[in-house]
């Protein structure tokens, strides 16, 4: 009788546990398959994608779709459109952040609280409100189909400087900037030689997000930089997805290529990454 | 020479004393220039009727109030929005939530995968993620389709041209982009959850399902607060998707601007139709709606949290 009982809950117990990681598989297959799926399209001929059942194994069309994306669509020069923005735009905001992170976490100063909570308040504003007049004045400039409309106003933005400067209180000790002082560096000393080194890991994460976010932006690039020459992947693919009526195997090579830096970012950094990011909205 | 020591040290003092204030400058002129500027003038913008040449007639309120009344549009728009909102944004906590509860075990294995492969598509471009899926939704030779018909003898789906279809592809793929996400954030947060809580309520004799109910939803509503209101802001604002799957700036949301968003719309008035004055006021009208939509959220939550 006891026995019976004791088998029946460990059962239960194993049943369950079956279940749960059934529902987490299921999921990870989910959100995988996507990514998985693109590369198998990327190498196969039109025929190949337009056919019923669909396929779920690789073809042989890779070399040739390859070709076609980068001799007869010339996609090249989006890719390095946008590696050249998403690169500038990631050094010019690590540096800025970290300055004003930096004065933020280990300066005292006038209106430091009400400046910061005004940085912070401006994390409210949606994008949406001024990309009008935003426009206008891109196009007074001259820097309408530039890249500089894409990098140079996001150089200092809020959120950087708020995650830098949460990341600099704590990682910077208030002692070693004393004995510095003390020893004699100038205050442009301490920042390159101690306060950058030591923020690191936190401009890591910063770089890490800045470089996603802008090799992601479509809209930005879609409406401020719609030259097809001078365009970046996303903007890119989506012209070629409309327009295309045919050799859709090199779309999604290029659709695979968007995806490539992010997956290799995502790997070396992934388990750090998750926890900051958690971490920090939850601050946030 | 004491008294030029002095001085040396004193202009120091004040550099030292401007430095902060340096460092922390380029953000105020960015801000002012490409943020603080624009928006007022947006305000000016929104009460012309102004093309892409420039203003040419004064319209007041007028703006405002023929979204109300004559365009064809605007209504249909928010509606839409508001309905994706519910089934794209809100939808996604009823799986994350689960999810993370059920990450949320020491004794897990493959918990990093799980947790990687979760985030994954939060970080991936909106026109990969919509270029795949048009693949996938595709009527005669997609994936979803296929599965529906052969595994569960439903009819194939029109994705892209039956107006409640649309909106389930659009929606199916805001969840897909963002369950993960928020199952993250959820994880964190109960994460710092004390298991003694548990500990009380298992000798109470509560089962598990009445333990989430009455201990992890309660304890985790600051943070369900905090990722609805992401939800929200990020759900009003949904452009790239329509635009990539639905035939860009003329396609108007697909058939019967099933997909038509009123931030989509905005930018087809002001960047397609050229007509900045009314595409500023539509923008003005947006911010004014995810304002109310967040203090509903607010206000929802201290209820629940004062119960």
């Amino acid at each position: 009788m006891n026995k019976v009982l004791r088998r029946q809950k460990l059962t239960k117990k194993y049943s369950s546990r079956f279940l749960i990681y059934l529902i987490l598989f299921l999921f990870v297959f989910i959100f995988a398959f996507p990514f998985y799926y693109v590369f198998v399209l990327s190498s196969l001929d039109d025929s190949e994608i337009f056919t019923s059942p669909p396929r779920l194994f690789f073809g042989t069309h890779i070399l040739e779709n390859w070709r076609i994306l980068f001799e007869q669509i010339n996609f090249g020069r989006n890719f390095l459109n946008s590696v050249g923005i998403a690169t500038l735009s990631t050094l010019f905001t690590i540096f800025f952040c970290t300055l004003g992170g930096y004065a933020f976490a280990k300066y005292s100063f006038k209106g430091k609280k009400i400046l910061f909570t005004f940085v912070l308040t401006t994390l409210a504003i949606p994008p949406f409100l001024n990309i009008i007049p935003f426009f206008r004045m891109m196009v007074a400039f001259g820097w309408y189909n530039t890249w500089l409309p894409l990098i140079v106003p996001g150089v200092a933005n809020a959120f950087g400087i708020f995650l830098m400067t949460q990341f600099i209180g704590r990682a910077v000790p208030d002692e070693m900037l004393e004995a510095a002082r003390i020893d004699g560096f100038g205050e442009l000393g301490i920042l390159f030689r101690i306060v950058f080194p030591l923020a690191a890991p936190g401009i890591s994460v910063l770089g890490t997000i800045t470089f996603i976010g802008s090799w992601n932006n479509f809209l930005g690039a879609l409406i401020l930089l719609p030259k097809i020459e001078r365009t970046t992947i996303p903007v890119a693919l989506s012209s070629l997805r409309s327009q295309s009526g045919g050799g859709f195997g090199a779309i999604y090579i290029g659709t695979a290529l968007a995806l490539l830096p992010l997956i290799i970012v995502f790997l070396s950094f992934s388990k750090k990454i998750i926890n900051d990011f958690a971490r920090g909205s939850i601050k946030g | 020479m004491l008294r030029d020591g002095q001085d040396i040290m004193g202009s120091l003092k004040s550099r030292q004393r401007l430095l902060p204030y340096l460092f922390i400058s380029p953000f105020f002129i960015l801000f002012a220039i490409f943020g603080l500027y624009p928006i007022g003038y947006s305000v000016y913008i929104s009460f012309f009727r102004w093309g892409l040449t420039g203003p040419s007639e004064f319209m007041g309120l007028r703006n405002y109030g023929l979204l109300f009344t004559t365009d064809p549009f605007f209504l249909k728009s928010l509606l839409n929005t508001l309905i994706l909102l519910v089934t794209g944004s809100l939808l996604q906590h009823f799986f994350a939530i689960p999810l993370a509860i059920l990450l949320n075990n020491q004794k897990l294995k493959f918990r990093h995968l799980f947790r990687a492969t979760y985030f994954l598509p939060f970080i991936t471009s909106t026109v990969s993620i919509v270029i795949i899926f048009t693949q996938l939704f595709d009527h005669n030779f997609g994936w979803i389709n296929h599965v529906l018909t052969t595994l569960f003898g439903i009819e194939p789906i029109k994705w892209f041209s039956d107006p409640p279809a649309i909106k389930g592809a659009l929606s199916i793929m805001l969840n897909w982009k963002y369950i993960g996400w928020n199952t993250i954030i959820y994880l964190a947060g109960l994460q710092n959850i004390s298991p003694n809580y548990y500990e009380a309520a298992r000798i109470d004799g509560a089962g598990t399902l009445r333990q989430h109910i009455s201990i992890t939803l309660p304890l985790l509503l600051p943070i369900i607060f905090f990722t609805i209101t992401l939800s929200i802001i990020g759900g009003m604002q949904i452009v790239d998707e329509v635009f990539v799957l639905l035939g860009g700036f003329e396609g108007l949301g697909g058939p019967q601007n099933a997909g038509l968003t009123t931030a989509f719309y905005l930018l087809y008035t002001a960047f397609s139709a050229g007509r900045l004055g009314k595409g500023a006021a539509i923008a003005w009208l947006l911010f004014v709606v995810i304002i109310l939509m967040t203090l509903i959220n607010r206000l929802v939550t201290s209820r629940l949290e004062n119960r």
